[in-house]
């Protein structure tokens, strides 16, 4: 592998339903501060089945090329043809660095594009940064959080997914245009048949900007109803520890935690739960940290931009009923 | 019908240190165990066996302590043990990790199905199940979180995607990576322990491997390397307490004042 052959940096932009996940658009922002210091053009790539003109939001989101894939086999979760077809345009445009959003899709995705081009890749990416001679650095938390690991690339591309909610997108600009270069999917049958699709019923903490957060301090899987209250005065949505899930008290789509969703609002709430370093390391990077417990010695409150120690039965309905008076 | 399964000895990930003085982490400052997602892998096998009939094969990369969770294996009723050691397999990132169980699958012979967990607590990159697939040119689902329906050819099973579950329908051979919620591992008895604690585990070097170029190995043959390490950057919390009968009226004040409130 010649590394001087490879140029420029390459988004992989993820749809579903037609529409861009928005964790494209913040890779755009993240690869266009990346290319200006290194002088280099930033370009995404995208399959889907007529996808119209969601494809322009690439360039209003600072793609300068967009290389897209139509075929209706392509609009949904196919792996293998996502694989395929994407290894093939890294052979042919020979990116310097591709990066890839962390999602369930992309964590799946990039593993296999990296084995099938023979290069490295770095998971779940919370930084990234230019290091001499224009090598990507690509920082991850590693060990429950309590590290961050600086990691290097040899081979090109330089591959990294990374975390959603951690780099800033630029202004959206509908002015801008780029260069739309239609390729031809070559299409590989699966052997994979999706029997049926169940939606999570939009429940996405990971995207939430309010979450009200509740552990072991929660009596009863009917009192999480009182924490429900809290996160509608907000406009929020109610998540939970890990024993909570356990319990089968929630599903494993609210738990936050180093086990369950890393989340990053703007506002979050933790309610009756004592902040175990695996709960710590789903949520350390919230905007502003609210703490309700009783115990006031408990590891949250050192976290907290706010502490409230009393009774949640109490705090939380006040909350909410002061909360629902002043907005 | 052959089933894989991949497990990895992994240190207590709740009890770890991380030395400060030297920017490493203290393997010594917890025990070994194997990866709890493991667990949920070999279970996973051994209902398909016990439905079915199946052949199981367990197999771990690692240093020679890593016998023990081959060991679970057997002692969840697989029928055979493989521990990957060697030297040139050391500091192995998901690349060459990949490519060592790749090499190491194709001389063990055909398989139906490989399962494993869907990452690993200490590294958590949950790379080297997809790009193990990739390697031996199968499919993939990832994330499951129930096998609905097994049989000797296929299975259908529900995989999570950040925006919901899909049900899959999926022919062999294919590589499984298998959530928490994939069902709950049952412990083994104390004969089925001892039984596991008699038997014999292979161990295979990379001359035991056949046909592999040297420099795909291990630290060889990685292409990313840790560069350096650092502690979080803290970010500077308020640490304001709130108390007495406002606090709830205080706390809203405040949250008013940042832009927090609804509408």
């Amino acid at each position: 592998m010649n590394n001087e052959e490879y140029k420029g940096l390459m988004v992989f932009a993820e749809q579903r339903e037609g529409k861009i996940h928005p964790v494209a658009y913040e890779l755009l922002g993240k690869g266009t501060e990346i290319a200006q210091k290194l002088n280099i053009e930033v370009s995404a790539v995208v399959l889907g089945s007529d996808l119209g003109d969601e494809i322009n939001e690439l360039f209003y989101y600072g793609a300068e090329k967009v290389y897209s894939y139509n075929h209706p086999v392509l609009a949904d979760f196919d792996l293998l043809n996502y694989k395929h077809n994407v290894a093939r345009l890294i052979n042919e445009v020979k990116p310097e660095t591709l990066l890839i959003g962390a999602t369930h899709l992309g964590r799946s995705l990039a593993p296999r594009i990296a084995a099938a081009v023979n290069t490295g890749l770095t998971a779940d990416c919370t930084a990234l940064e230019v290091g001499d001679e224009g090598n990507l650095v690509q920082i991850r938390p590693a060990f429950s959080g309590n590290i961050l690991a600086h990691i290097r690339t040899t081979t090109r591309p330089q591959m990294a997914t990374v975390r959603y909610k951690v780099m800033q997108k630029l202004p959206r600009d509908p002015s801008r245009k780029g260069e739309i270069i239609e390729k031809e999917p070559e299409i590989i049958e699966s052997v994979l048949k999706i029997v049926s699709k169940e939606s999570s019923g939009g429940v996405n903490i990971a995207e939430a900007d309010v979450i009200v957060c509740g552990g072991r301090g929660v009596k009863s899987s009917t009192d999480f109803e009182l924490l429900q209250d809290l996160a509608d005065a907000f406009g929020g949505i109610v998540g939970c520890t890990r024993p909570i899930v356990d319990d089968g008290w929630m599903g494993k789509e609210h738990q936050v935690g180093f086990s369950g969703n890393t989340v990053k609002p703007k506002l979050y709430i933790a309610v009756g739960l004592s902040g175990s370093p695996q709960h710590l390391a789903g949520m350390r990077d919230s905007d502003v940290i609210v703490a309700i417990n009783a115990d006031p010695s408990a590891p949250i409150f050192k976290l907290a931009d706010y502490g409230v120690v009393g009774d949640l039965y109490e705090v939380v309905p006040k909350l909410a009923a002061e909360a629902r008076q002043r907005s | 019908m052959h089933i894989i399964v991949l497990a990895k000895q992994v240190p207590d990930i709740e009890k770890v240190k991380f030395l400060r003085e030297t920017n490493r982490v203290d393997r010594k400052s917890a025990d070994s165990e194997i990866n709890p997602f493991d667990l949920n892998a070999l279970e996973a096998a051994q209902q398909m066996k016990e439905q079915l009939g199946a052949t199981v094969t367990v197999i771990s990369m690692g240093p020679q302590s890593a016998e023990a969770v081959l060991r679970e294996g057997i002692a969840r009723d697989a029928d055979r043990g493989i521990l990957l050691y060697d030297d040139s397999f050391a500091g192995a990132d998901t690349l060459a990790t990949s490519y060592t169980l790749a090499a190491a699958i194709r001389k063990v012979g055909d398989f139906d199905l490989i399962l494993c967990g869907e990452t690993t607590v200490d590294g958590d990159t949950g790379q080297v199940g997809p790009g193990l697939a990739e390697r031996l040119g199968v499919s993939l689902l990832p994330f499951v979180s129930e096998l609905t329906k097994v049989s000797t050819d296929k299975v259908t099973a529900v995989t999570e995607t950040s925006a919901g579950s899909l049900s899959v329908e999926a022919s062999f051979p294919l590589l499984i990576t298998g959530t928490k919620e994939l069902n709950t591992p049952r412990l083994p008895t104390l004969k089925e322990k001892l039984r596991a604690r008699k038997a014999e585990v292979e161990k295979w070097t990379a001359a035991d491997l056949g046909d592999v170029d040297p420099v795909k190995l291990g630290i060889a043959g990685s292409a990313t390397w840790v560069e350096s390490i650092a502690l979080p950057p803290e970010k500077k919390r308020k640490g304001e307490v709130l108390q007495g009968e406002d606090a709830a009226s205080q706390l809203v004040a405040a949250l008013d004042k940042a832009g927090l409130l609804k509408g």
